[in-house]
């Protein structure tokens, strides 16, 4: 992959994020040397002509791709293990897998544009710069939670970084984004709306009507469809007659993406943006993959043969193709790599053993948001007599 | 448990007619030969039989021909076929449409909703399509051959999207049928096969399923209760239906008739055993059909007893619980010695955290159960008021061990109770 890809150095500055902040600085490369790499997929475009394969980044750039996947690789896996200690209740949907897509995302935007997605949503919880006290909070239902502990592994949302968050209902969430996005056009703020969802959720009718809308406005929405391949236990062929996601909008146009490659997704979704403030909407197909099943409760081997997730995971794992790039490109030793990924690990702990010293939320909570605080709604008991709760 | 639901009785029993046919002729049977199996392979036995009893119907929805989330539908698309049991894409008002008009060729479109809190999508179909199409029609359509399954209810931590009870929404609307099962594998096959045969539009609501096991057990503690969902029963491998729109008296008492449907009989069954410790006589109604329901049986109990507490795990307010109190209030005013209580959820979303507070619990109920008996009694007002206080003592010691924070929501219902 590093073998196929073009070297040229140029002195620029690159965006970058991260969301490791406080690890030693010894870990953070201020290198913003320009370097050029091409993808090793060629973009596919639909009524559109595609981006340049030809992505610029930075040593740093690659560094915080590298951290920041790490970390979120990790704290899935934490995740998981929580869940099979019975901390963390209820249905729980793992990202591991598709962190590219959420980095290379954020890579191209700005926290002034807005993300919705389902209920995979803890990555790109962090990747909006949420933390991972936060999210471990949340899913271990806590109060010290993005959503006070009310909302679980489903429902975690970050108003200030215009992350609307995690919804439950399968592509539900799409035309709500068209709805952010008209806000943003009408306010003239010049950002735009990803609205994320999945193979399976692409053939809900919601999706048709919320493409609809925001190309007869011309709002910009971005779909980005996060082909995993999988909806739960259906293969994206069984379910869709045409699986070219990022045809579906016909008369929109669409790209199709390398979903594991971060640096791929960066220049896409850059593309993108300027595009939908442009013209109005257009459909990103990520093709990525999910490791883990479905939900804690699906071990994910029963309709996909282990094979096929050890063949992605040996040659399209995005975690493993930054390293290669950093490496190919000597900008940091694999040793270096390895302390990276063992402080993550500790940071991770460290969150956790955070989280779980939160305590629940107040029972009162309960009442709370169901309404408008102070608008007299009384919540009423299992039976009008015992429990009557003005709602706060 | 399944000695308990052996106790329950057999009752009247449908045997279905072979072929295409929505009727069936009541028959006392006492057949016993069957295997001991649980809800759901009661379920799959039902649908094995309506594919084979009328090659014109069709089970289909979401991971359907690979057995379902719940497991229901497991080796039906390999015995049938897969133009018979088929998956459907993600889209519920799609299936819920396709349902309608494949049951308006005369077809029995058996449609599974993966959960009944997706069953929204789907929701303008059913009530403006599904419900009023022979009406609309003068009768030269209809789609009675349409029934949609759908699991319904908490199952302990499944949060706001897996837990709803939806059952009230549909029953609002004229030309449904609703029928939520069930107290056992029996009934279940029973209702199911008569749903379908039935030849109206049927909405199916079942409880959810043992592929959670872990979780019910932790509920199990949780709630102090046993639940049906996990019982095992024999059940005849026969052809048989139980009548639609008949509830059923599961226990029999003097003092006060509970009503319910569902999984929450479980709950109320407990309930009932507690009340009856504390001399205090329930007789208990499964509802099993809710449109049209059975308002006889109830109003016969309650003229019986002059009291009446109804019981389901969605929100109070607008509940079927709500209707159920109203009419009986209409046709037994003058018996009533106390006014209707309902112990339900509250009226909130259903909760991730705390679910245990939302649900109308075997504790809330005994409470409840009775408050309402003694309340209203020729007691003077001393009297009344040390006996409530005596029955708060009692459900409150086994709650306090369960959680603290329980023990303070209980305070905040004695303080706002006016004794
Ligand atoms: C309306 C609705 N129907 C069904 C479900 C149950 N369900 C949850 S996730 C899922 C599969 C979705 O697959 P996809 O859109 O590909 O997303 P992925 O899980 O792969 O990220 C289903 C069927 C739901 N949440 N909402
Ligand atoms: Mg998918």
């Amino acid at each position: 992959m590093a073998s196929s890809s073009l070297l040229r150095r140029a002195i620029s500055s690159a965006p970058s994020s991260s969301l490791l902040r406080p690890m030693s600085a010894r870990l953070f490369s201020s290198d913003e040397t320009v370097l050029s790499i091409e993808t090793s997929v060629p973009y596919t475009g639909h009524k559109i002509e595609p981006p340049s394969r030809i992505v610029e980044t930075s040593p740093k750039e690659l560094l915080s791709f590298f951290r920041d996947m790490a970390l979120m690789r990790r704290m899935e896996i934490a995740a998981d293990s929580l869940y099979k200690a019975k901390l963390i209740r209820g249905f729980c949907h793992l990202y591991d897998g598709q962190e590219a897509v959420a980095v290379g995302m954020e890579a191209a935007i700005t926290k002034a544009d807005g993300i919705i997605t389902a209920y995979r949503d803890h990555c790109l919880f962090l990747g909006r710069g949420g933390t991972l006290v936060e999210a471990f909070a949340e899913l271990m239902g806590r109060k010290a939670g993005c959503s006070n502990g009310k909302g679980g592994s489903m429902h975690f949302y970050k108003k200030d970084a215009r992350f609307y968050g995690g919804h439950g209902i399968v592509g539900a969430q799409v035309p709500l984004g068209c709805g952010v996005a008209f806000a943003q056009k009408y306010n003239k703020e010049g950002a735009v709306t990803f609205a994320l969802y999945g193979d399976g959720a692409a053939n809900q009718g919601q999706l048709f009507e919320a493409l609809n809308i925001s190309a007869l406005w011309d709002l910009p929405a971005i779909l980005v469809c996060e082909n995993n391949h999988y909806g739960m236990g259906t293969a994206e062929w069984r379910a869709a007659k045409s699986p070219s996601y990022y045809k579906r909008g016909d008369y929109v146009p669409g790209l199709k993406v390398d979903g594991m490659d971060a640096l791929a997704v960066k220049q896409a979704c850059k593309f993108a943006k300027e595009h939908a403030l442009a013209n109005g909407p257009i459909i990103l197909e990520m093709d990525t993959y999910r490791y883990h099943g479905h939900s804690m409760s699906d071990p994910g081997s029963t309709y996909r043969t282990r094979d096929e997730i050890s063949g992605i995971r040996q040659e399209r794992d995005p975690l493993e193709r930054i390293r290669k790039l950093i490496l190919a490109h000597d900008i940091t030793p694999a040793s270096e790599l390895k302390d990276i990924e063992k402080e993550i690990r500790k940071h991770v702990d460290d969150a956790i053993a955070q989280a779980k010293e939160c305590p629940m939320p107040d029972e009162s909570e309960l009442f709370t948001n169901v309404y408008v605080k102070g608008y007299g709604v009384e919540s009423f008991g299992p039976d009008r007599k015992e429990i009557r709760a003005t709602l706060p | 448990m399944a000695m308990a639901l052996r106790k329950l009785g057999w009752g009247g029993v449908l045997i279905g007619r072979r072929g295409f046919s929505s009727t069936g002729e009541l028959e006392s049977s006492s057949s016993r030969d069957g295997k001991l199996v649980n809800l759901f392979t009661a379920v799959n036995q039902a649908l094995h039989i309506a594919l084979d009893t009328d090659p014109r119907s069709y089970v289909f929805g979401e991971d359907v021909s690979f057995g379902g989330v719940f497991r229901c539908t497991t080796g039906l698309a390999h015995r049938f076929g897969r133009q018979r049991v088929f998956n459907t894409p993600l889209c519920e008002q799609g299936i819920a449409g396709f349902a309608i008009g494949l049951a308006a060729m005369g077809n029995r479109a058996i449609a599974e909703i993966q959960f009944a809190d997706y069953i929204f999508p789907a929701f303008d179909q059913l009530v403006n399509e599904a419900a009023k199409f022979r009406y609309r029609s003068g009768n030269e359509f209809n789609c009675g051959g349409l029934t949609i399954r759908s699991p319904y209810g908490a199952v302990g931590h499944g949060g706001h999207y897996h837990s709803q009870s939806p059952e009230a929404f549909f029953c609002h609307v004229p030309g449904l049928k609703v029928v939520v099962i069930p107290r056992s594998p029996r009934q279940a096959k029973g209702l199911l096969l008569a749903s379908i045969r039935d030849p109206n539009p049927v909405v199916f609501f079942e409880p959810k399923a043992s592929t959670l096991k872990f979780i019910f057990r932790q509920l199990c503690k949780i709630y102090q209760c046993w639940l049906y969902r996990l019982a095992v029963e024999e059940v005849p491998d026969a052809d048989y239906m139980l009548p639609l729109s008949q509830a059923e008296v599961i226990r029999e008492g003097k003092d006060i008739t509970v009503v319910g449907w569902g999984a929450q009989l479980s709950i109320l069954e407990q309930a009932c055993e507690d009340a009856e410790k504390e001399g205090i006589s329930c007789e208990l109604i499964d509802l099993r059909t809710l449109i049209p329901w059975d308002k006889e049986t109830v109003e016969a109990s309650v003229s019986k007893t002059g009291r009446l507490l109804v019981s389901h795990e969605a929100p109070v307010t607008g509940g079927f619980g709500a209707e159920i109190s109203a009419s009986i209030i209409e046709r037994c005013f003058l018996r009533l010695e106390a006014p209707v209580a309902r112990i339900c959820g509250l009226d909130t979303p259903f909760p991730l955290v705390y679910e245990p507070f939302y649900m109308p619990t075997k504790n809330k109920s005994c409470f409840r159960l009775c408050t309402c008996e003694r309340e209203y009694t020729s007691m003077t007002k001393g009297q009344y008021k040390r006996t409530t206080f005596h029955l708060w003592i009692l459900f409150r010691q086994p709650i306090r061990a369960l959680t603290e924070a329980f023990v303070q929501i209980l305070d905040a219902i004695k303080s706002t109770v006016n004794y």
